[in-house]
This record gives structure tokens, C-alpha cells and sequence, in this order.
């Protein structure tokens, strides 16, 4: 049974919600970039939906060589292609070209390419190498600083363009958990969150006051054998330190925009016309759509383009608008499929390698699906995170591309790997 | 464990996101309206405003085109102030100012800059426009009044307040619509219907075609034409012979409830209610708080009527089978109508009928037959409420339901009237007695004065007074041409409109008989009162006329007020007699007369009370200041 052929062996439900979306998404940038006054033709490359048609086109290649390499190239090589991803990625510094701010694309005369996507996949393949190596014991603390040092590394080189982008990579922590990383990580890292919430919402004394009055409780409560007064004080003292700093450095450390956009967020500054913009008017753009929507190429604030970037990261705006709240569940139906299927394929793969490649696959999907939608719903603050297979762009495409289908390689090869 | 993390976290954090959109999408509602507003420009196609004729057709209110300046600040670029501040002679100061202001409106949308430009500005200003980038020019269609007269019949245009914008989904601001007169009474019928265009706008507020295919659009519906039942002519001589005077005049035609003239004094010419004088004129003219030259007397101004009111007295009194032609009341300069109470007259005296009652207009004729219309009850308020009903079939004491939007509603008193002033009781019919000669707590307006006189030239109905005559393609209103029959049997009339008739030939209007028609009227001589520095002053009493002519086949009813014009026969009278000689004859015989009343001038009256001799140059009026000759006496 060997060398079966892998269009026998792919996991066909994958690649239709993967076809199904594609379509979707373009069908809205279609709608989102159509201007009223010229009867265009769909293959005009001047226009993002005729780009984007070329950019799904060439997808077809692409996918086609994913699935003709041989099934173990991805784990051989996996290290070497993290290295490529770091190194364009560290490029950026040199040679990257500045869109809106960011320095985070390369340009080849009218295409650019930005690194940022692909290296997901490549971060995604080095945590799957390493986790998967039998030596390595998430219990280990030594294990554990080098699976996160596999995370940070990207991060530190991304941060600084696209702080946002960075934020993809803490899903990976998810992934650690999975596989044995303990689980004060993820608690530590919840309850640094709340904090840091709480501390922009109040003043940092009042937080601290509060914690003060939790870790009381906890202390007083407990069976005296296990009161600990010296660890007690040194959680306070660490909390304390941290809304103190979130303070600080939401004061002198973050820019301007980045506070606006938190400040949008918890209701502390209002300017429709300025900063305020673009999230009334994606919110302005989706609660327009009723339960049915306006109906395809219909939709007023679509045409009239008054949401800004709305065929990339506000792509979610034109479904809301002309699809409503019925397509808009459709859409998330579609996704949810998508992620869980992934997850039941992930948990179902004979090695290590594939599982957690599986699971970085779902992961990655599944926070550039929420951050999205929750940011364009208003929900979350400001971030230049697309909607994968919607929003407009190559690399974007590409990447997520990239991303599943090696995925769904390994899946489809598993029968061979006896 | 570890395995559930994931799946957890995805679907607490995917039911979020769809509580989120649930919340957006379908329960608030106010992302949809806010769209509507972002994405679509209503554009209004405004139709040209009717046209009005008087009774023969002659044309009263046209329209002209007029322009208005509009600025999008945001797109101002590279302006010589200082040429287009030449050009439309406005200071550097006042263009630094309205941009501001229209700054402040909004930088994209469009805002006036200077309103009501007419042509000459316009054609300087439209060659040169290219030059101001930012500046556009709105078309829009403004009045264009052919006569000076009229102005209070007419009313006029002003801009839609914020309180009707809000009351009346058709109007938006800076919506024109019509105040007062007949362009308030028939502004659906003047304004038409306006058309709506529809467009898609993009983010920058540009329009980028039509919405959805014109799918909503409307066109536009051309206001129709109407014509008025007044006599262009007759409104003029009206408002001539007022000047420098205050009152009003109604001329009604008594076949149909046609209003020919309504006239109120002091008034202005129209046309400076039009253009970029308007609003600084407006103001004025709302000021001016002692002529009051925007009330219109004919319709507002409540006053006792005086002696004209004798009329219905005794009518009433004929009806109630209280007296006949042959009841006989002996005058001695007066009555005795209670212990200690007189009431003084100026008529000849001795034994008084009813035909001498009424030309001589003997008080203690009147006041005898109203305490027997009274007391012919048992209890005074029966007598009262009686009496009341009458008069309210004769249009007095409420609103008549003419289509001018003011009016008053005069007062008919009852027995509750009474009950409220004397809370007891124990009043009786020599309480009242005052009544009886229209002193007491009866009001009428000029209007209804005239509708009286109709009603009483018809033998004892009329038709609720109007001003519309014709609407291109409609029928005037039902109300207008069904006939109100009053509570006085017919035959009652005669006596009355004999008596009425010998006013002219023996009675107190004997020296102002029109060769050639037999006219039938009554003077009047309302007491007035004003409080002034708390007190209660009597001020020189107001003269009233009322009349009406043919005596058979009257073509006219008419009440002329003028306000202290000490008494009926010296002002109104004449004023009367000319006003029916113009409509009947076309052509006025007696000069002497007609020059008289033409330059006659109580300006030096009024500035007895008021202290200081208010002209405003605004109010129509005639050079000279002649004080007129003693008339005759009431």
C-alpha cells in the first residue's frame, strides 16, 4: 500500500471549507473594492479584486507543490526553514520597505512580500521539531525556557514594526500547554492580563489595594499549615510591581496610537472623526446589516468606502453589511469547522511532529479569526491582523495556504509512515 | 485535561463574538440609521411656488429666481479675499466670520454663504466664480410681488423654524415655507410637492451616482396657481385710504362670503419682506410694538362694537316677540333703567319706534327692548343664554372659520360670563344693560362686524367669509359654500334694513350719501381703555362703520375700524361710503372727500399716548400730515 496517491489520502472536508472560504472572502473584496462608475471586468489588475483573483490562482501551484514533496522534507528541513523565516524577518531591519508605518514588507517593484506571514509556519514547524524530539520533557524547566526562547525569538524581531502581529505568537503557549508545559504559565499569564486591564480601567493604587485585599482572603481562609506569609508577600509585592509598570508603561513607553486605541476601547476617549474613526465606522458598517443584510454589492458604507482598509483587516465589515448577522454567522460556522476539524485531524496523527504542527495550525486560524472579528465588532483593541483567507493581500493568502496544506500533507501521509 | 483547553477557548471566545454582532446587528438600532446618514445625500429639487390672482385674474404674486452663495470650507483653495469681498461688497471682517461660523456647521457640507442674491449681483459674481474654488451657486425661487399692497392677505416666505423642521417630517432646515395670509392658509397648495433624488455618497462626501438606480427618487410637483376673492382694486383703495391711520377694513360679498378687501393699517409694502433686506426689515416691523404693523386688524382686533351691535339687539328683541315695529319707547336724552341708574342719548328724543331707534340710534330704545328680551325669562340667565345663541348664529363669539390662519374669537357672553363675574348670583337684566348698545362684555372684530352686515343684507343667512376663489383644478372647500342660516326668522330683516337705509338719509350718516346707490349702514363709536402706568385711562374712542349696498341686491358688506378715530361718521363713515362707491362705481365722484380721507392723518393722535411721533419708513404712507375738518356728530 505504499505510495498510495495523496489526492486518496487528503482530508477533502478540509480543502472544500478551505475553497469555500477563499470564494467567500474574494466575493467580498469584489464588493468592498468595486468602485459605482466603471463596469469593470474581474481580471482587472489595477483593481484589488483582480489581483486577489491572481493571487488565488497562484495558489493552485503552490498548493500542488506543498502536497508533491515528500512527506518527511518538512521535519528534516524544518530548522533550516525557521532559519530563513528569522533571517527575512531580521532583513526587515535593512531592507524592508515602509508601508503605513511599518517596515514589514520586502518589494519587488509593484508586488511586496511580507515575511511576517510565512514565518508562522516556520515557527510552527521548529516548535513541532523540538517537541517532538523524545528527550524533551516540558517539565524541565531548561525545556521550557527553550521552547519559549523557539516563540520569543520571532516576536523580538517582529514587535518592533508590528506589535500586533507579535501578539499571534502567544497562541503557541496554548500549544505548549497541550504538551506538558505547567499550568502556572497560562495562569500567570491570565491573571497578568486582568491586570493589566484592571490597571488601565483604575488607578494603579486601587488595583493594588485590591489585590491586597484578595491575597488577604486567600491567606486568611487557608488551613494554617499552608499559610505561607513570605510568599504571600512576595506575590503583592510582584503584583504591585506590574500595575505600577503597566502604568508606566502605557504612560512613557507606549505611542500615542497605541493608547488611543486601548482608550477607544474602555470608553475613555470618544473622536468619531479622528481616532474614533475607523472602529465607528466598522461598527457603524456591520450593525447596518440587520439580520439578512443589504445583499451583495448593496451595501451603502461598502461603496461608499467610508470603513478604512476594508478589503484587508476590515474585510469582515462588508460581510456584516450586505450578509447580516445570518451570514455572518455562516461565515463563522465556516471556521469553526474549519479549526475543529483540524484539531480532531491533529489529535488523531501518529507522530509527535504532526500533532503539534496540527495544533499550531488550529491555534494560529483561530486567534487571527477572533482578534479580527473581535477588533472590527469593536471588542478589541486596533490590530493590523487579517482575516485569514478574506482579507486581501498575497502573503496573506499564501501563508495561511502554506499553513494548512503542509498540514493536511502530513495528514494524508501518515499511512505511509509506518 | 490538556486536550480540552483549546476547543474551551474557542468557543467562549467565538460565542463572544457572537453576542457582539447580535448586539450591533439586531439590537441597536442606531448603526442603521447612522449608515443611511453617512452613505446617502438627499438631494431636493424645489418646485416653483404657485402664483396668486386676485378675483378678476389680475396677477398679485409672482416669482423670481434668486440665488444664494454656498461654501464647502473644507474645499476653500487659494481665495482673493479681497476681490470677492468687492465683488459682493461685504467687509473682510464679515467673510472671516461667516466661514468660521460655517466651519463650525461643518467644513464637508455645504452652508450659505450669502443669501438671496438678485440677478445683477448674480451675473457680476457668476462670472468670476471659476476663481473661488469652494463656492457654488444654489438656484432657488423667491416672491416677486406686482403690487405694493396686500401684504398682510399675502403674508409671506420665511425659512422653516427648528420647531417645524421637528414637527413636520416634510420640511428640512433651510426649507422655505409660507407665514401668515394666504401663503400659510394654502402652503401645500402654493409650495407643491418637492422632489427627492437620492445619491451615493463615498467617504470624502463625493457623489458617486445614483442610488440604487433612482429606485426612490421622486419628482418634483409644480405648486398650482390660486386666485383670491379680493378685489386687487378695491384693496388698494382700501390700504390708501388708511394710511397714517390704524384700523382695518372688511368688505365682504354677501351672495357668496367672499372676502373683496381685507385691510389692516398701518402695513407694508411686501416686497421688503423678499431678498437680503428680510430678516434686518422682519425685525423691525416684529419690533415695532405700538403700530403693529404685522396684525392684522380686519381679523384680530376685539373691541366692543358700539352701536352697530343695535343691530342684533334688536333683531333679538324682534324674534322674541318682545317688541314689533309699533312698540313705542319714550326718550328723554336718555333712560332710567334702574333706581339711579340713566343711561345718556344723543338721539332727538321723544317717543322712539323702531325705525327712528335705529337711524337715530336711540340708546333707550335699545336698552329697553334688550331688558325685555331678558326679562322675558324668568331667570335673567335663561334671558342671557337666549339672547347668547342668537348672537353665536350670526358668527359671533367663536372662531368663523375663515381660511386665514389668525383670528379671534370675539366674545358673546352667557350666563356663565356672568356667573364669573358676579360668583353670588343676584345679577339681572340691569346689571347687564350695556349690552344692549354694545358696550357691555360683548367683542366682535372687524370681520365679524362685516359677516353681521351680510348676514343681515341676505335677510338672515351667509356663507362662512373666505378668501379663496379658485384653486386650478379643485373645488374651493364645502364649509365655503354652505349657507348658515341665522336664528332670526326673515321677516324680521326688513324693518331693520329700512331703518338701516334712512341712516344715509336722516339719521347720523346723512352727509355722506352716494348719489346713485342706496346704501344701508350704522355708526359706531367704541369707548376704549388702556391701562397706562397702572392706571386705567379712557383713550379717544375708536370710530367703527359698518354697511352694506345695494340695499336690493347688496353686492357688498363692510366694516371699517379706526382706531381713535373719536367717532363713527368722522373717520369710518367716509372711509365706508368711498369703499362701496369704488367697488359699485369704479369711479369716485366726490373728490373733496376722497382727498380728505386720502390725506387725513391721525399720527398726531396716537403720539398723544405712545409720546413720541413714530414714522418708520418702512410703513406705507402719504407725505403730507393734514388734519382732517370736524365731521358730523354720532
Amino acid at each position: 500500500m505504499k505510495n498510495q496517491s495523496v489526492t486518496n489520502n487528503l482530508d477533502w472536508m478540509s480543502v472544500s471549507l478551505y475553497i469555500i472560504l477563499v470564494i467567500m472572502g474574494w466575493l467580498n473584496i469584489y464588493s468592498s473594492s468595486l468602485s459605482l462608475s466603471d463596469d469593470s471586468f474581474i481580471f482587472d489588475l489595477s483593481q484589488f479584486y483582480g489581483k486577489q483573483l491572481m493571487y488565488i490562482g497562484l495558489t493552485i501551484p503552490l498548493i500542488f507543490v506543498i502536497l508533491s514533496v515528500d512527506g518527511k522534507f518538512y521535519e528534516k528541513f524544518s530548522i533550516v526553514i525557521f532559519g530563513i523565516a528569522l533571517l527575512s524577518l531580521a532583513g526587515l531591519f535593512v531592507f524592508g520597505k515602509t508601508v503605513k508605518g511599518q517596515a514589514n514588507w520586502y518589494s519587488f517593484g509593484s508586488f511586496g512580500i511580507q515575511p511576517a506571514e510565512f514565518a508562522k509556519a516556520a515557527t510552527a514547524l521548529a516548535l513541532a521539531k523540538y517537541l517532538s524530539d523524545v528527550q524533551v520533557n516540558l517539565k524541565d524547566v531548561n525545556r521550557q525556557i527553550q521552547a519559549l526562547g523557539i516563540i520569543f525569538l520571532p516576536i523580538l524581531l517582529i514587535a518592533p514594526h508590528d506589535p500586533g502581529s507579535a501578539l499571534i505568537y502567544t497562541m503557541f503557549v496554548v500549544v505548549l500547554y497541550r504538551e506538558g508545559l505547567p499550568s502556572w504559565y497560562l495562569w500567570t499569564g491570565f491573571i497578568a492580563i486582568i491586570l493589566f486591564v484592571l490597571a488601565l480601567i483604575f488607578e494603579p493604587w486601587a488595583v493594588a489595594l485590591m489585590a491586597l485585599g484578595v491575597i488577604s482572603l486567600v491567606y486568611l481562609r487557608s488551613r494554617l499549615i499552608d499559610r505561607n506569609i513570605l510568599a504571600s508577600v512576595v506575590i503583592f509585592v510582584l503584583i504591585s510591581g506590574f500595575v505600577f509598570s503597566v502604568d508606566y508603561v502605557f504612560d512613557h513607553v507606549f505611542k500615542q496610537h497605541h493608547r488611543d486605541r486601548f482608550n477607544i476601547l474602555l470608553g475613555k476617549e470618544v473622536d468619531m472623526k479622528g481616532i474614533g474613526y475607523n472602529t465607528n465606522q466598522s461598527e457603524i458598517a456591520i450593525g447596518s446589516g440587520g439580520w439578512f443584510g443589504k445583499g451583495f454589492l448593496e451595501g451603502t458604507q461598502t461603496k461608499g468606502g467610508f470603513v478604512p482598509e476594508q478589503h484587508t483587516d476590515y474585510i469582515f465589515t462588508t460581510v456584516g453589511e450586505e450578509w447580516g448577522f445570518v451570514g455572518s454567522l455562516v461565515v463563522i460556522a465556516l471556521f469553526l469547522s474549519l479549526i475543529f476539524r483540524i484539531i480532531y485531524l491533529s489529535e488523531r496523527q501518529k507522530t509527535k511532529f504532526s500533532r503539534v504542527y496540527g495544533y499550531c495550525t488550529a491555534g494560529i486560524l483561530f486567534i487571527h479569526f477572533f482578534v479580527n472579528i473581535a477588533m472590527v465588532a469593536g471588542i478589541f483593541p486596533t490590530i493590523g491582523v487579517p482575516l485569514p483567507f478574506f482579507s486581501y493581500g498575497g502573503s496573506g493568502l499564501w501563508g495561511f495556504t502554506i499553513l494548512l496544506f503542509i498540514f493536511l500533507k502530513m495528514d494524508a501521509n501518515k499511512v505511509n509512515e509506518w | 485535561m490538556r486536550k480540552v483547553l483549546l476547543p474551551t477557548i474557542i468557543i467562549i471566545a467565538t460565542i463572544l463574538l457572537i453576542l457582539r454582532l447580535f448586539y450591533l446587528q439586531i439590537i441597536n438600532d442606531s448603526f442603521k440609521l447612522k449608515s443611511d446618514n453617512n452613505a446617502i445625500k438627499i438631494q431636493y429639487d424645489y418646485p416653483e411656488r404657485g402664483y396668486i390672482y386676485d378675483r378678476n385674474g389680475t396677477l398679485l404674486v409672482a416669482n423670481q429666481p434668486s440665488y444664494d452663495i454656498m461654501v464647502i470650507p473644507k474645499d476653500l483653495k487659494n481665495i482673493d479675499t479681497l476681490e470677492f469681498c468687492h465683488l459682493l461688497n461685504i467687509s473682510k471682517e464679515e467673510y472671516i466670520r461667516i466661514i468660521a461660523k460655517a466651519k463650525v456647521y461643518s467644513p464637508r457640507l455645504p452652508s450659505v454663504f450669502l443669501p438671496q442674491l438678485n440677478k445683477l449681483e448674480f451675473a457680476a459674481f457668476q462670472e468670476k466664480i471659476r476663481k473661488f474654488e469652494g463656492f457654488y451657486i444654489q438656484k432657488r425661487s423667491l416672491r416677486d410681488y406686482q403690487v405694493a399692497y396686500g401684504a398682510n392677505v399675502f403674508g409671506f416666505i420665511t425659512q422653516a423654524s427648528e420647531k417645524t423642521v421637528q414637527k413636520n417630517p416634510y420640511y428640512n432646515n433651510g426649507d422655505l415655507l409660507g407665514k401668515q395670509g394666504v401663503e400659510e392658509s394654502y402652503e401645500t397648495t402654493l409650495r407643491g410637492i418637492k422632489g427627492v433624488k437620492y445619491i451615493q455618497k463615498d467617504k470624502y462626501n463625493r457623489e458617486i451616482g445614483s442610488y440604487k438606480d433612482g429606485e426612490f427618487d421622486t419628482i418634483a410637483v409644480q405648486g398650482e396657481d390660486i386666485n383670491l376673492t379680493i378685489d386687487a382694486e378695491l384693496q388698494k383703495y382700501g390700504e390708501e385710504l388708511m394710511v397714517n391711520k390704524r384700523g382695518g377694513i372688511v368688505a365682504i360679498e354677501p351672495k357668496t362670503g367672499e372676502i373683496l378687501a381685507l385691510v389692516t393699517a398701518p402695513s407694508y409694502d411686501p416686497a421688503i419682506l423678499v431678498g437680503r433686506q428680510r430678516s434686518k426689515n422682519y425685525t423691525k416691523l416684529y419690533r415695532d410694538s405700538i403700530a403693529k404693523p404685522l396684525y392684522d386688524r380686519g381679523l384680530l382686533a376685539e373691541y366692543p362694537p358700539g352701536s352697530p351691535f343695535k343691530i342684533l339687539t334688536g333683531l333679538i328683541a324682534l324674534q322674541e316677540g318682545v317688541i314689533d315695529e309699533q312698540t313705542t319707547v319714550f326718550c328723554r336724552h336718555g333712560f332710567s333703567y334702574a333706581r339711579g341708574r340713566f343711561m345718556r342719548c344723543h338721539c332727538h328724543g321723544g317717543a322712539q319706534q323702531l325705525h327712528r331707534g335705529i337711524y337715530e340710534s336711540c340708546n333707550a330704545y335699545f336698552g329697553t327692548a334688550y331688558m325685555m328680551t331678558i326679562n322675558k325669562y324668568v331667570r335673567p340667565a335663561d334671558g342671557v343664554d337666549v339672547w347668547s345663541n342668537h348672537l353665536k348664529s350670526f358668527g359671533l363669539g367663536q372662531f368663523m372659520g375663515y381660511d386665514l390662519p389668525t383670528g379671534k374669537k370675539g366674545k358673546a357672553p352667557t350666563s356663565k360670563t356672568y356667573k364669573r363675574i358676579y360668583p353670588n348670583g343676584g345679577w339681572r337684566s340691569t346689571a347687564i344693560v350695556s349690552n344692549a348698545i354694545g358696550q357691555g362684555e360683548v367683542l366682535m372684530t372687524p370681520i365679524q362686524l362685516a359677516n353681521m352686515m351680510a348676514a343681515v343684507a341676505n335677510h338672515g343667512f351667509y356663507y362662512t367669509p373666505h378668501i379663496i376663489k379658485k384653486i386650478e383644478g379643485e373645488v374651493i372647500d364645502k364649509k365655503f359654500r354652505t349657507k348658515h342660516v341665522t336664528t332670526i326668522d326673515r321677516k324680521y330683516f326688513q324693518p331693520m334694513i329700512d331703518g338701516l337705509f334712512d341712516v344715509y338719509n336722516l339719521g347720523t350718516a346723512s352727509s355722506l350719501r352716494v348719489e346713485g346707490i342706496d346704501i344701508c349702514g350704522k355708526t359706531g363709536t367704541a369707548e376704549n381703555f388702556a391701562k397706562i402706568n397702572g392706571k386705567r385711562v379712557k383713550l379717544q374712542d375708536h370710530s367703527i362703520f359698518v354697511a352694506f349696498a345695494p340695499k336690493d341686491n347688496p353686492k357688498i358688506a363692510i366694516a371699517v375700524l379706526v382706531e381713535n378715530g373719536y367717532w363713527g361718521a368722522r373717520w369710518a363713515g367716509p372711509i365706508t361710503s368711498l369703499m362701496i362707491e369704488k367697488y359699485l362705481k369704479k369711479k369716485i365722484t366726490r373728490i373733496d372727500l376722497e382727498k380728505r380721507m386720502l390725506e387725513g392723518s391721525l399720527q398726531a393722535e396716537y403720539a398723544k399716548y405712545t409720546g413720541k411721533k413714530e414714522i418708520d419708513s418702512l410703513l406705507l404712507q402719504k407725505p403730507k400730515d393734514v388734519t382732517p375738518e370736524e365731521g358730523t356728530e354720532n
